[in-house]
């Protein structure tokens, strides 16, 4: 493929992509998220050896793509053009659902997803309860693209924002458009993301970077790398506007070592992007030069903290640094920072695209877009979800998650994970809303959301996320490294119903110092679950005192 | 380059840019109480005992003041309730480590800190740091590491250089602020089996 | 490991100091664990000190400074599979091979880890072996999974 040079190129490639490719050619898009395949690549093979043995080489299609969303019904398929949606497949389902379904065009009953509420059968995405009550502007792409094809993500326009940025917009503008979209960062903080590149494209520096944070470490979470391996490009779009718009020539992406089929996605898109001219020098002639470097993560949580990251980028052991000079003026040696998460990076595209104005459209007040959200614990459905801020976690619980198993009663729902917070069951009808949220001692975090049913000690899960900090933690400084120690010993006996008097004010006293006196962010909100289960739950508390004499 | 003018405790003092908090207060005799800091080497911010309560652009801060830099205007208080709260709270999570070192005890008067609040653990070490960056920021030897992460931290020397290096420095071991750094050399001198001098 | 493979990966990285991470990291990958003599090769030709070698290689849980297993078992303790009883799955396999995570058995066999989320909370709880993902299991299964791998 030779390279694109201006954006009526790019246009005809895409044309040309389109008009080559067959819409009524069946294909099966078979989910390769980690939590359909497990690892495991028998699915994927037995699809291809049956086309073989049924002599349909060249006429029918089968496409990895990235995750569909539907976890718990996993594995999922669908099959184009009809758009028919099978759960649960198993390899030995290859030969009956080739011959009936993609041959024969009849359904094959036994792997329609039924809606255990109505008992109604749902064929497609669109029927099904799960699916129905999101809006998938970045998910939804997942199942039409094959992660490994350029061509897949060109033929639904991909590219056409960076056309668009670079060569209609100043990068001021860009920056602009970003600014009014009230972009929020969906790493944790939900800071404006147009005001953090606004600081870095505003220090002064000859060299600037833009980084994408991929490293997705919260435990429960899952939705990045749902979108990174599944439409890596989109990705790589948001971050050369990105870099564009601050002045930065150079990228990084940071992510899992452990999950070899989202780095080998990123690998191969990274190359295409190359071949294609998007990155590298005079990008689609527009003048503008990029290029992308990849670092990887060596498991530890703490290293996807910005300051951390950076200093592995550059590396050294990733211990934070703290950050009384934002590192979006002093970041990766010295230089200009601009780091925003996947997720964050993944809402640039559409709204360069779109426009800001079509953006605001969606949300709440404060919080504009769309959010991905995973959903894990005690949950029905438990998978990864897109929906509009504002939409209410009852909604999201219980429309699209389809409630708690078991017949168990809903007890909290969780956010953010080891550095988050819970909130009763009274609390369901809070929208998702940065503000709200945080407000309530629950931020969103990165969009991690864990259910915990009646049967759950939130002593116990709280000693548990601190063995967690204990292990992904660096170390370095006092109040995080000895006060985790410190809790730790104090919630274990207290899950133990051994608590001793005064044991709660030592966990209020070592919380409140470890939020003011640590060094970086990890620190400073290791005691965040603590807060805010001593705000809604602090009876379990005060049960787990041994002079009390009672135990939960 | 002009100097900055800011507060400190009520008393405007005078600072060139670039210099910390603590620089400034230590230029215009006001104390702020340290472990890991110590001039010869970079700032480190580990132990958090010098932080203070800073007031810029009308919200207050907790903030290490080995660390943070000069700026117009900025309002610094060195004793608080709170940054005594939290000093007090940090001296107890040390002590539970090193109950009898002598700087900690002292600290420990000034802030009614308990050395029994916290139950005892097995390392004397503080991870301050001192002798490790000493030793490579000074001495360029990098004979002691840290080792590990989270709670697990700890130093070590490191045998292949500390064998060769050692014997006749020693300068890290008036640093440490507990008697660890000295039973971690004898005990990897034991291991390996280098001799004294 | 031999001498001129550990020069070919440090030779793809150009030699840069900042590529100690990536250069251990291709080093732990083919030779699954990390010895004393390797660690003080990459910190000689990289001109890193040993001792910030050493704190990277001690930081990070991906390294090992000790032989590893044949087979690396990894039980999720993320917190939605230690929700669905996680512990419970990791005292088996500990009662089962005789080891604590971060410990190989001594016919090295076995190597096994805990923890880190790996995003498949549907899964869960599961034990991962060489990559391969055995989910909603219960205590009874890992005697008949871990069979599988001599």
């Amino acid at each position: 493929m030779a390279r694109i040079n201006s954006a009526a190129q790019l246009e005809k490639v895409r044309k040309d992509i389109v008009l080559k490719k067959d819409p009524n050619k069946p294909c099966i898009a078979i989910c390769g998220g980690i939590g359909c395949l497990g690892g495991r690549e028998d699915l994927i093979r037995a699809f291809e050896k049956e086309i073989k043995k049924q002599k349909l080489e060249g006429k029918v299609d089968v496409r990895v793509t990235g995750c569909h969303g539907f976890c718990a019904q996993g594995p999922n398929i669908v099959i184009y053009p009809e758009e028919i949606c099978y759960t649960k497949v198993k390899p030995e389902d290859a030969q009956q659902i080739i011959s009936e379904t993609v041959v024969g065009k009849t359904i094959v009953d036994r792997l329609v997803y039924i809606d255990p509420n109505t008992g109604e059968k749902a064929v497609h995405q669109s029927e099904i309860p799960f699916y129905k009550k999101q809006v998938r502007n970045i998910l939804g792409m997942n199942p039409k693209i094959d992660p490994k094809s350029i061509d897949d993500y060109l033929a639904i326009g991909g590219y056409s924002s960076l056309a668009k940025a670079l060569l209609e917009m100043k990068p001021q503008e860009v920056l602009e458009e970003v600014k009014k979209a009230n972009l929020r960062g969906r790493g944790g903080g939900g800071f404006p993301a147009g005001l953090k590149w606004e600081t870095a494209r505003n220090a002064p520096a000859e060299l600037k970077y833009v980084i994408c944070n991929g490293h997705e470490g919260e435990p429960g979470a899952y939705m990045d790398r749902a979108i990174f391996q599944g439409n890596p490009h989109l990705i790589i779009e948001g971050l050369i506007i990105g870099g564009y718009a601050i002045g930065a020539k150079q990228g990084f992406i940071y992510t899992r070592h452990d999950m070899p089929r989202l780095r080998e996605n990123i690998d191969i898109a990274l190359e295409a992007a190359r071949e294609h001219g998007f990155i590298g020098n005079d990008i689609l002639g527009s003048g503008f030069d990029f290029d992308i470097e990849v670092h990887l993560d060596v498991g530890i949580f703490v290293s996807g903290e910005a300051s951390a990251l950076m200093r592995s980028i550059e590396g050294k052991a990733p211990e934070p640094r703290p950050k009384y000079t934002r590192t979006a003026v002093k970041g990766i040696w010295e230089r200009p920072s601009n780091l925003n998460n996947v997720e964050t990076w993944a809402n640039v595209p559409q709204i360069i695209g779109k426009g800001a104005d079509w953006y605001l459209g969606i949300g709440s007040e404060g919080s504009k877009g769309t959010k991905m959200i995973s959903l894990s614990g005690n949950i029905v459905n438990s998978g990864v979800v897109e929906v509009p801020f504002g939409t209410s976690l009852k909604e999201i619980v219980y429309d699209i998650g389809g409630g708690i198993p078991n017949g168990k009663k809903l007890k909290a729902i969780h956010f953010g994970a080891a550095m988050g917070g819970s909130l009763p069951a009274e609390l369901i009808d809070t929208p998702l809303d940065f503000d709200v949220m945080s407000k309530l001692g629950a931020a969103i975090g990165a969009g991690g959301l864990f259910v915990m049913d009646e049967d759950t000690s939130m002593v116990e899960m709280n000693r548990f996320f601190l063995e967690f900090l204990a292990d992904e933690s660096c170390g370095k400084c006092v109040p995080c490294r000895e006060g985790i120690r410190q809790m730790l010993r104090i919630l274990t006996r207290m899950s133990m119903g051994k608590g001793k008097e005064g044991d709660i004010e030592a966990l209020e006293e070592l919380c409140e110092v470890g939020s003011l006196a640590s060094l970086c962010a990890l620190g400073k909100t290791t005691s965040s679950p603590i807060y805010s289960s001593l705000r809604y739950f602090r009876n379990e508390y005060e049960a787990s005192i041994e002079d009390k004499g009672c135990t939960v | 380059m002009s100097d900055i003018l800011l507060t400190i405790d009520g008393k405007e003092v005078r600072a060139k840019e670039g210099m910390t908090v603590l620089n400034a207060a230590q230029s215009s005799g006001i104390f702020i109480p340290t472990l890991c800091h110590h001039e010869k080497l970079e700032p480190y911010g580990g132990c958090r005992i010098c932080t203070v309560e800073v007031e810029s652009r009308g919200r207050t801060n907790y903030v290490a003041s080995c660390l943070y830099p000069v700026e117009k205007n900025l309002v610094v208080r060195t004793r608080s309730e709170k940054i005594d709260k939290i000093r007090k709270v940090l001296i107890e999570l040390l002590l539970a480590h090193a109950p009898d070192s002598p700087q900690l005890l002292e600290m420990a008067k000034e802030y009614g800190a308990k050395s029994v609040r916290f139950g005892k653990e097995p390392s004397f070490c503080v991870l301050c740091g001192l002798c490790v960056r000493y030793c490579a920021e000074v001495k360029k030897k990098n004979a002691i590491a840290f080792v590990d992460q989270g709670p697990k931290r700890e130093i070590n020397f490191i045998p292949e250089i500390a064998s060769k290096e050692c014997w006749n420095c020693k300068e890290c071991f008036p640093l440490c602020p507990t008697s660890y750094l000295q039973a971690a050399y004898v005990l990897t001198q034991g291991l390996v089996g280098f001799k004294n001098s | 490991m031999d001498n001129r493979r550990i020069d070919e990966i440090i030779n793809k990285y150009d030699g840069k100091p900042n590529s100690v991470i990536m250069v251990l990291m291709d080093i732990q990958h083919e030779n699954k664990w990390l010895p004393r003599e390797v660690l003080e090769k990459v910190s000689n030709k990289l001109g890193v000190p040993l001792s910030e070698v050493l704190h990277i290689a001690t930081f990070y849980k991906t390294f090992s400074l000790k032989p590893q297993g044949r087979h690396e078992v990894h039980v999720c303790t993320g917190t939605s599979c230690h929700q669905r009883g996680s512990a419970k799955i990791l005292e088996k396999v500990q009662d089962l091979i005789g080891i604590k995570p971060g410990e190989t058995t001594p016919d090295l066999r076995f190597s096994l880890e805990k923890g880190s989320c790996l995003g498949c909370c549907t899964l869960g709880p599961e034990i991962v072996v060489d990559g391969m993902h055995h989910s909603n299991i219960t205590p009874d299964d890992v005697e008949a999974i871990l069979k599988n791998y001599k």
